[in-house]
């Protein structure tokens, strides 16, 4: 099989006082090896219990989740994680804080190594000279870079997201959306993004997945043929406005609301 | 400029207290059996330095052992507590009553438990009376670390002891640190406490009750302001601990 993420059949509920909750049910998602995919859906619909099945910090109740042909059910070394709160170490350096996951990951890996590794990432993310800084000192958009290079700095197959620009001001996101796509075209990973931001989905995605309200399911795929080499602009041509309309009438049906007429 | 503000300030204030305490005893005309003015000190403390010196190192030894006690055994049950919902909800109504209790009422039960070991019954009252508020924030600490933390960690395949060290450790030091404040000044509670009320005690607290079996007032006061001076360079330790272990949580003045 081609696809390095592969979700077949995934239902999974949580157990709570009042009994069970499911969160997910019916869900397939397939992400060939380097391509980058966008997952939408209504509030609560369980899209972070998604990235925890990924991840395998979970297990479903039924269903399968593949990783590189391998069935996931512990949590693996070649996956990065990024989450809406950048959750860096406040006694740690910037520096420090993106070789974090090189020191359980590769613990033999020379200092000076991980050094390199993790100065040529900030560069990359336009973070340097800002490395000997605590994260206090950053702004929000500089934590959130921060928290990505430290997300990749080990070379994961899988790059997981969890609305990592979501606390963001609307430029600041964009200066983002612009980073990740210069990230992708230098590192290569697969990606799973959640977001609520339908721009986002379209302007950062090769598919966008929307789920229907919980218990999730997969209800609909949009293919994203635009360039990779994709600029803010292309979200106003008419191309990207189809598409967002047809991702935003797609949300109005999970929410399970009538879609607007045209 | 700045760090001789940072001395002369408290300097200050400590000088003016003493010249408000003088002046209160003067225009009451109270006589030193009544209340010790600060000008009564120098002569109980010039007459009595020897046993001064010896009282405050054996208050001192002692207090300190019982905190180290603390730390460890709070350190102990905090990570119990923090990691373990059901050790949480079994521990803390047992905790929260064992401190309820006066430590007054323990006095009797340890000298009898341990007769005639004074050294170690004033260090176990002062353990007592001090891993509390250790245990109860390095718990609180570790239970609230929020669930992103653990996982970028645990994501990587990283072990619960790992995960321990490397974050939540750390990121609990500052709570801890804030414990241990409090818990400087109740482990002194404790050693004193045993000190004053256990015949033939020793430190400072025995002192001050031979000053009151004497009815020699101003040394009673003297012990009294002594205990807060150790009081104070302890607590200054701690907080020079805490500038070199959770330095990076004092925010930089803006």
């Amino acid at each position: 099989m081609d696809n390095l993420i592969e979700i077949r059949g995934v239902r999974h509920a949580y157990q709570t006082g009042a009994g069970p909750l499911p969160v997910l049910d019916g869900l397939d998602i397939s992400v060939p090896k380097g391509e980058f995919c966008a997952v939408v859906g209504p509030s609560g619909c369980g899209k972070s219990t998604l990235t925890r099945l990924v991840a395998g910090l979970m297990k479903p109740d039924a269903g399968e989740v593949w990783l590189d042909g391998e069935k996931v059910t512990s949590p693996r070394k070649t996956v990065g994680m990024a989450f809406q709160n950048p959750v860096l170490l406040e006694w740690r350096s910037i520096l420090d804080n993106v070789i974090l996951p090189l020191e359980i990951v590769a613990p033999a890996m020379p200092r000076r190594d991980r050094v390199a590794r993790a100065e040529a990432l900030l560069e990359m993310v336009g973070l340097e000279g800002f490395e000997a800084k605590r994260p206090s000192e950053l702004s929000g958009g500089m934590r959130q870079r921060a928290s990505l290079c430290r997300a990749i700095v080990h070379k994961p197959d899988v790059l997981i997201m969890d609305e990592p620009f979501g606390a963001l001001d609307n430029f600041t996101r964009e200066d983002l959306w612009q980073t990740m796509r210069d990230l992708r075209a230098k590192e290569p990973f697969t990606a799973v993004l959640i977001t609520h931001d339908l721009r986002e989905s379209v302007f950062l995605g090769d598919q966008v997945v929307v789920l229907s309200g919980r218990p999730a399911r997969t209800q609909h795929i949009l293919n994203v043929d635009l360039p990779q080499d994709r600029t803010i602009d292309v979200l106003y041509t008419q191309k990207a406005a189809d598409m967002l309309h047809t991702l935003r009438d797609q949300i109005k049906i999970a929410q399970g609301r009538a879609p607007e007429a045209a | 400029m700045e760090s001789l503000r940072r001395i002369a300030v408290p300097v200050a204030a400590i000088a003016a207290f003493l010249a408000v305490w003088e002046a209160l005893v003067r225009i009451n005309g109270w006589p030193n059996y009544v209340m010790a003015s600060p000008s009564d000190l120098p002569a109980a403390y010039a007459q009595f330095w020897e046993l001064f010196l010896v009282g405050a190192w054996q208050t001192l030894w002692r207090t300190v052992a019982g905190l180290a006690l603390a730390v460890v055994f709070g350190l102990l049950l905090g990570m119990i507590m923090g990691f373990s919902r059901v050790m949480r909800d079994a521990l803390y109504p047992l905790l929260v009553g064992f401190n309820a209790i006066p430590k007054a009422t323990l006095v009797p039960v340890l000298a009898l438990l341990f007769i005639g070991q004074h050294d170690f019954n004033t260090v176990m009252m002062a353990f007592l009376i001090s891993f509390f508020p250790i245990a109860v924030s390095v718990g609180i600490g570790l239970s609230t670390l929020e669930p992103e933390y653990r996982d970028i960690l645990r994501s990587l395949g990283a072990s619960r002891f790992t995960i321990f060290r490397k974050i939540a450790l750390p990121k609990t030091l500052p709570e801890f640190f804030g414990a241990l404040k409090v818990s400087v000044t109740l482990a002194f509670i404790g050693t004193n406490l045993v000190e004053i009320v256990s015949p033939h005690g020793r430190g400072l607290g025995a002192l001050f009750l031979s000053g009151q079996t004497n009815s020699n007032y101003p040394l009673m006061f003297a012990v009294l302001i002594a205990l807060a001076v150790l009081g104070i360079a302890l607590y200054y330790a701690v907080v020079a601990l805490e500038r070199t272990f959770a330095g990076w949580a004092e925010r930089q003045a803006t």
